[in-house]
């Protein structure tokens, strides 16, 4: 009952971050979307995830307010509203078509088709000695995963600080407007 | 920012480090690990940043640490998996499991926690940096 309403909450976050005119407002709203799902992720009992997604939210509002509102960018719709709005219907209803089979075919909610986690709950602790199940999956089990994960992350650290390096190659300076830091 | 934001980023900004660093240490323990702690401590030095300006920041932990951090992480998870390798099978627990609930169990998943959090804090922390001071050049020019 109460995740209902935090759902909801999330759904009209959402809608109004693209509605409203303000950048600043619309990145409040999404903000308020991370923070309500936090919250549902812990009404849920998953406190891992809840803690990572408001950690992650945080730095993610800063960055949007910092580094995306200062720029004056020009704000011309690509394409006309009739036509962006038809695109949208028609990306939704191949979304649809294709989601309801898919959703057909789900286990239903608390019995998964997967029996592999019950395992993980029973000898977790003995298997890894760690405390925190989560953990013990993250690190532990599917160690390869979380390999793969940190990998991403940095390829694309190292993607950024290769598009908005100061300094290009040899030591010289770019000349357009790459450079950062000095105000 | 004015001197309210800059006292009470002083009085608050090391229990947040040191919070950080609890979330990560404890990350077999209690809910948490090395990626949420991580990102708490980019957001100490974020805070520090916000507060204080970009020489502050430099000061504290210049770039090119971030840099080094980033990488010192990234090949420290990548170590202890290939140290589990020499025992047979990447990613092996090789370390003594210990008591459960001690702060010092669970083999490998505490280091891993701590190269986890050195990656993903110093990776994040150069991207604010990276971001939030780009300037284009139509914007120097004003």
């Amino acid at each position: 009952m109460m995740v209902d309403v935090l759902l909801i909450l999330m759904i009209v976050g959402a809608i109004i971050a693209l509605e409203v005119k303000n950048l600043l407002s619309a990145v409040v709203a999404v903000g308020t979307v991370g923070l309500v799902l936090s919250l549902v992720f812990l009404l849920l009992q998953a406190p891992d995830v809840a803690i990572t997604q408001l950690a992650v939210e945080i730095i993610t509002v800063i960055l949007l307010i910092r580094a995306t509102l200062r720029l004056e960018l020009p704000q011309s719709p690509l394409i006309s509203r009739p036509v962006g709005i038809l695109t949208g219907l028609c990306f939704a209803a191949v979304f649809l078509i294709l989601l309801v089979p898919g959703l057909k075919e789900l286990p239903a909610f608390g019995s998964p088709s997967v029996r592999v986690a019950q395992t993980y709950l029973d000898q977790g602790l003995a298997d890894t000695g760690a405390a925190n199940l989560v953990a013990s999956v993250l690190l532990d089990y599917r160690a390869y995963d979380t390999l793969g994960e940190a990998t991403v992350l940095f390829a694309a650290v190292i993607g950024v600080l290769t598009v908005l390096r100061a300094q290009g190659r040899k030591g010289k300076q770019v000349s357009k407007g790459a450079e950062h830091g000095k105000e | 920012m004015t001197v309210v934001v800059k006292t009470v980023t002083r009085l608050t900004v090391g229990l947040i480090f040191l919070y950080g660093w609890y979330i990560v240490v404890h990350g077999h323990l209690t809910p948490g690990g090395g990626f949420v702690g991580g990102i708490i401590l980019a957001l100490s030095f974020v805070h520090l940043t916000l507060a204080f300006g970009r020489d502050a920041a430099e000061a504290t932990l210049p770039a090119r640490v971030t840099g080094l951090v980033e990488g010192l992480g990234a090949l420290l998870f990548v170590g202890i998996a290939l140290l589990g390798f020499l025992g047979g099978v990447f990613f092996r627990n090789f370390l003594p499991k210990g008591e459960p609930f001690a702060l010092f169990s669970a083999g490998i998943v505490p280091p891993a926690n701590i190269a986890i959090c050195l990656k993903v804090g110093a990776g994040l922390f150069s991207v604010f940096l990276a971001l939030v001071f780009f300037r284009f050049d139509w914007e120097r020019r004003k």
